[in-house]
């Protein structure tokens, strides 16, 4: 009995935040109210065919594919080279990995108004700079330039994150290893690519997996903080389509549809993680 | 091949001064060790031979170039490590082809002088394995061969036997020493094991705290221990030391239970003075000696080929070890004559820890 007893906390906390509400999400996605919200139908999976038909949504599918790659791979890359820079620092290393680590505490919010505080087209101070050097910056009316500024407002939060695990990976790789590489001949920037950054291939999988999650689903407060999903929809990627879908827009049966496809697209992200990326971990 | 000079070396780490001064001229085609208690600075010395650690003063040169400033790939060396660290996302073949890749040598050079190490180290069996797929001495292995493709100048061996299973150790130990003399490679082997120093060396350098106690080759270290410390370190159980004080008259060693030792050669300079008396275990017998010991038998272990004994000097607290030849059976808790011959007792200053002659 004790055992049950000691798990029964975590399954009660899954059960209520997580298999309750996705559950609920399930059933409303069959849903499909009346403008007024008199009557409720069940329509089976009519909202997801309105979906699928609907050119924004599949617009909103490719943005977000556009926006995690770009956000992935730019925080991972920055991420990367800063991790091994900080391997050959050998003054005030605590002092620079304390400050990279910074952007890791500041919740999303935060970080999309301290964005919007520099580009702000009226009042940033980095929106004037650019103006005076002739670039016109406005991202309130420009889509490129909104989903831009999102994309390296996402990043800056996400490298602290990746950087961390990048400086653990690489601090794991026995020194021994890089000094036979040096001893053979190889140049540091050859060391890193064939030494250094295949062993740490398991830890590249890996947050390539979460980033693609964080720029899927925890980058909602800052698009929310910076455009709200414009100019014209051009930064409303899936999961601020569900909120202004289902929140503004009350289209509920619709929004608990698009929430249903994310949840199986997060399903099929983990279950691509345990399967093959974890066992990948062999050195 | 090459020859390796150290001028005036000196490390230090911030204020911390690990090694004080070394000059040691390392003939073409020799095979020295370096061999000295953990932190003696040894590791450390051979990491400033490869290049691995940074020169604070001094100069070393292999053959005529000065290589203070050269990075560990130009200075023509090859190192195996204490760990092999082996390149683990590779195959053994990719292990040993990875520094001559980088020579830019044509594919089928890399593939003749691989399958050539491969064979004089019989591993050919092996070159599509991972190293996580190989036990510790065939690491081990590869590691060497991943050193002689390159056909260096220099060989750098850092403890390299220190991870493998006793009987492994002598057999790689044994396999390194012809390799090196087959291929006339100039080596330097870093180890805290003296059997290894005393087997594997041409030439000795006996490390203690960042100092060189003494540099020769072996047999001169064992014969002739500079100080109280190479007396010590060197030698299987090690040299019995006792303090003594030296006759009034310079012409005996008087022993901590009183009883005293002629000596052939007066030494009037140390008349009176305290010192370090040192006998190798090997060098008693039970019979013959120049001049006799008590021991007091405390324990006896049989080993077959020899037997060790252990006990003290007399009734007195200085403890004593024996080493006799063949089986030998003592009563525990007599005391028996032993005795020594007059060429076998070493003596040094007690202040200095020198040896005086």
């Amino acid at each position: 009995m004790l055992p049950f007893m000691l798990v029964a906390p975590q399954i009660a906390v899954t059960l209520v935040f997580f298999m309750w509400p996705a559950a609920q999400a399930l059933y409303q996605s069959f849903l499909i109210q009346d403008a007024f919200g008199f009557k409720t139908e069940f329509v089976w999976f009519e909202n997801f065919q309105i979906l699928w038909a609907d050119p924004y949504y599949t617009a909103s599918f490719k943005r977000t594919a556009l926006f995690s790659i770009a956000v992935a791979g730019l925080a991972m890359s920055s991420a990367l080279v800063l991790a091994a820079m900080v391997d050959r620092i050998i003054k005030g290393v605590m002092a620079y990995q304390t400050m990279l680590i910074w952007p890791y505490a500041v919740a999303p919010v935060i970080a999309g108004a301290l964005w919007v505080f520099m580009f702000d087209p009226t009042l940033g101070i980095f929106a004037y700079a650019l103006n005076t050097i002739g670039y016109d910056w406005n991202y309130k009316l420009n889509g490129d330039q909104a989903m831009a500024l999102v994309v390296i407002s996402a990043t800056w939060k996400q490298i602290a994150y990746n950087f961390l695990f990048f400086v653990a990976a690489i601090h794991s790789i026995p020194k021994s290893l890089i000094e036979a590489a040096a001893i053979d001949g190889a140049g540091p920037m050859r060391r890193f690519w064939t030494i250094i950054f295949p062993l740490i291939t398991p830890t590249t999988f890996f947050l390539l997996v979460v980033n693609i999650v964080y720029a899927f689903f925890d980058t909602f407060g800052i698009i929310h903080a910076i455009t709200q999903g414009g100019p014209a929809k051009a930064t409303e990627i899936l999961v601020y389509k569900v909120y202004n879908d289902g929140f503004i827009g009350l289209d509920l049966g619709g929004s608990a549809a698009q929430s249903v496809i994310l949840m199986a697209i997060v399903i099929v992200i983990t279950v691509i993680q345990f399967r093959y990326i974890e066992r990948k971990v062999e050195y | 091949m090459a020859n390796i000079t150290l001028k005036g070396i000196k490390k230090a780490y911030g204020k911390v001064q690990v090694i004080h001064g070394i000059d040691w001229e390392i003939n073409n085609g020799d095979f020295v060790v370096i061999v000295g208690p953990s932190g003696c600075g040894k590791s450390t010395l051979l990491r400033m031979i490869a290049g691995l650690e940074s020169i604070t003063e001094g100069e070393i040169s292999i053959g005529d170039t000065v290589v203070n400033a050269l990075e560990p790939s130009k200075r023509n060396i090859a190192m195996v490590f204490q760990n092999y660290a082996l390149y683990p996302h590779m195959t053994v073949y990719k292990n040993m082809a990875y520094g001559l890749k980088l020579m830019k040598l044509p594919k089928a050079e890399i593939e003749e002088r691989v399958q050539k190490a491969a064979k004089i180290l019989e591993i050919e069996d092996y070159l599509t394995r991972l190293p996580r797929e190989l036990s510790g001495g065939q690491r081990q292995r590869v590691a060497m061969g991943r050193a002689i493709v390159r056909q260096p100048a220099v060989f750098l061996f850092d403890e390299p036997l220190s991870n493998l299973d006793a009987k492994l150790r002598v057999q790689m130990r044994l396999e390194i020493k012809n390799l090196q003399a087959e291929l006339g490679i100039t080596s330097v082997y870093v180890t805290h094991d003296q059997v290894e120093a005393m087997t594997l060396g041409d030439q000795l350098a006996v490390l203690n705290g960042g100092y060189v106690e003494q540099l020769g080759t072996p047999i001169e270290i064992y014969e002739r221990p500079a100080s109280v410390f190479v007396a010590g370190f060197i030698g299987s159980p090690s040299m019995n030391l006792l303090d003594g004080q030296m006759g009034a008259d310079g012409t005996a060693l008087i022993l901590p239970d009183g009883s005293e030792i002629p000596l052939t050669t007066a030494r009037p300079s140390l008349a009176g003075q305290p010192v370090t008396l040192g006998i190798r275990p090997e060098h008693f017998s039970l019979s013959g000696g120049d001049f006799t010991v008590p021991l007091k038998v405390n324990v006896v272990e049989q080993l077959g080929a020899d037997t060790l004994v252990h006990g003290h000097l007399g009734e007195s607290t200085a403890p004593l070890v024996l080493r006799l030849e063949g089986v030998q059976s003592l009563n525990t808790g007599g005391i028996v004559q032993v005795g020594i011959p007059q060429d076998a007792v070493h003596i040094f200053d007690q202040a200095s820890g020198k040896r005086v002659d």
